[in-house]
């Protein structure tokens, strides 16, 4: 019996102990993540909620709310301008996205190849420009190159298209591309860096032998670069691609969505209902489809490229 | 290195092209600055008599002293909250893991993809109920809660990967939980934090949409926001608007000049971590 009492005593304080000091870790932790929780609770999840609720109703800001149901939604689908906005995102995704990735791919390649040690950070360093300036700068620089006595129709006369000038983006079928071009400009640089910094992660013996074999700068590219930095390419496409979808400053500045509807896009659209049209819900509908379509798009991409990688 | 050549010319080309494209529209906008102000000039024309006087004309317009202010306090009020509220959060997810971090991990990152403009209108009506609409601190609070995802994701990537031997040590010698986090893990996290404050530090310098919709007052604005109430006033003065843009610019140019590598790099881990 006494030694029982013994055996229980010491065990049963240290469990005590042991669990009391758990408990006080556990609050002393969670009051390190408390600040953070706040504010991420207040100003994102709270509105994050608040969005999803004002899409249910009919709402001028100020007024009554009307439950509308899915009456919002519905309506995106109907207005070609609406549901444009999501056509003009994607098209978007072609400018912002795929062509920086894949022009990228190839000038990373080829600098790794030709530039000497300075010639290749200084280049690096011009490169990366125009991703640290504001959107809105690089917007309205643009707006000015495209327009109609700017730079580029100084240089299109100049090398005998003069027939094809025109003001660039204000031009129904030309807005649009003219927008991608200023997105190419941001972030080919970001991508070619990016890029180049995966392919000097490459074991470089890869690339000897290659070049011992007399491999060309295209099979070199084929058979090393491009498959070797699935990793890296899919990192681009996900901040580019966010980009595109998510596009609002260059967008704003450069041609405030239109000629028309026709360089719309979602971050716009939502912007002129919810702040000049006041039609709240009908914005926060289109907010709401912004958000799944950015999740909807960005997974797979994430998971394409991360399959394989330890 | 076996590169014919010729290959190495026509690439060394292919860059310095690429390069030229890149600068092209700075220096274009640079000439036409010094154009006098109201004309339309053309393209790349140096101007027969340079208006120097026109970036001495948008200074005043464009009241840059004052934006300059703002502009910073507006980073200060940021930047420094935002990393001791991170790196706090990433300390108690990645290396206390108390109970609960793998749900506070993937409520933060799944604020990763938010664009803002999804949830700008709530902060717009909430920010009329707190009466804080229209000052900074209508730009501080939600810009402090959206670096949240990649901040708290940034640091917890830091100090998951912190080898416990550290903080067992620590422990023996009785060093309680704020010791551990203030006089052992934040100096080791140094460059991590370094990196992230310069992120977000051009971030908010450049925000735009926040600025835009939240205060109406330019000069209550980032240096982003106050050039887009600025092309709203000059869009028809090319000359002018150009020397504005290139002054709001040259802060950017210059931190990015003195502090490429680490600008470069911080970018980058950023997007490879996010």
């Amino acid at each position: 019996m006494t030694s029982d009492n013994r055996h229980v005593a010491p065990w049963h304080s240290r469990w005590i102990l042991l669990h009391r000091g758990i408990h006080r870790e556990t609050i002393i932790g969670w009051l390190f993540v408390l600040p953070a929780l706040i504010m991420y609770v207040l100003f994102v999840l709270q509105p994050l909620v608040l969005t999803i609720h004002y899409s249910f109703y009919k709402w001028n800001g100020v007024g009554p709310k009307t439950w509308v149901g899915l009456k919002n939604y519905v309506t995106i689908f109907q207005v070609p301008d609406l549901i444009g906005t999501i056509f003009n995102a994607f098209w978007l995704v072609v400018w912002f996205s795929f062509i920086p990735v894949g022009l990228g791919l190839v000038v990373a390649s080829v600098m790794h190849r030709v530039a000497s040690r300075r010639f290749g950070s200084i280049a690096r360093t011009v490169l990366f420009l125009p991703q640290v300036i504001a959107l809105v700068a690089a917007g309205i620089i643009w707006g000015w190159l495209l327009s109609l006595p700017g730079l580029i129709n100084q240089i299109l006369k100049a090398v005998g298209l003069g027939t094809i000038t025109r003001a660039w983006l204000g031009d129904f079928d030309w807005a649009l591309p003219a927008v991608g071009l200023i997105g190419i400009w941001v972030l080919l640089g970001f991508c070619t860096v990016l890029l180049l910094t995966g392919i000097t992660k490459v074991d470089p013996s890869l690339y000897e032998s290659a070049r011992i074999d007399g491999a060309d700068w295209f099979r070199e590219f084929v058979t090393i670069t491009v498959p070797l930095l699935r990793y890296e390419i899919g990192v681009c496409l996900t901040v580019t691609v966010i980009a595109a979808l998510a596009a609002f400053d260059i967008v704003y500045v450069s041609t405030a969505g239109g000629p028309g509807n026709s360089t719309a896009v979602p971050g716009i659209q939502i912007y002129i209902l919810a702040f000049t049209q006041r039609a709240i819900g009908l914005a926060s509908a289109l907010a709401v489809m912004l958000m799944i379509l950015v999740v909807v798009v960005i997974l797979p991409i994430q998971w394409l490229s991360r399959e394989n990688k330890i | 290195m076996r590169v014919a050549r010729a290959e190495l010319w026509t690439g060394r080309a292919f860059i310095l092209a690429l390069m030229a494209i890149t600068i092209l529209p700075f220096i274009s906008i640079f000439i036409t600055a010094l154009h006098p102000s109201g004309t339309v000039p053309r393209g790349l024309e140096w101007p027969a008599d340079p208006q120097w006087g026109n970036f001495v004309e948008a200074f005043k317009v464009a009241e840059m002293p004052t934006l300059l202010l703002s502009s910073t306090f507006i980073v200060l009020a940021v930047v420094p909250v935002s990393l001791v509220i991170s790196t706090m959060a990433g300390f108690a997810i990645g290396l206390l893991r108390i109970p609960g971090s793998r749900v506070l991990l993937f409520l933060f990152v799944f604020g990763l993809t938010l664009p803002f403009s999804g949830i700008i209108i709530p902060i717009y009506f909430l920010e009329r109920a707190m009466g804080i609409y229209n000052t900074r601190l209508a730009i501080v609070l939600p810009l402090i809660a959206l670096y949240m995802p990649f901040a708290v994701f940034w640091m917890r990537a830091h100090f998951v990967n912190m080898p416990t031997e550290i903080s067992e040590a620590a422990r023996v010698d009785g060093a309680t939980t704020w010791d551990l986090f203030w006089r052992i893990h934040v100096p080791l996290a140094r460059a991590p934090i370094a990196s992230l404050g310069i992120l977000m530090s051009i971030w908010t310098w450049n925000q735009f949409l926040l600025a835009l919709v939240l205060v109406e007052d330019p000069t209550q604005r980032t240096m982003a926001g106050a050039l887009g109430a600025y092309q709203g006033h000059y869009a028809t003065d090319i000359p002018l608007l150009c020397a504005g843009t290139i002054l709001i610019l040259v802060p950017t140019l210059v931190i990015f000049i003195l502090f490429q590598r680490q600008i470069i790099t911080a970018l980058l881990q950023g997007s490879v971590k996010g």
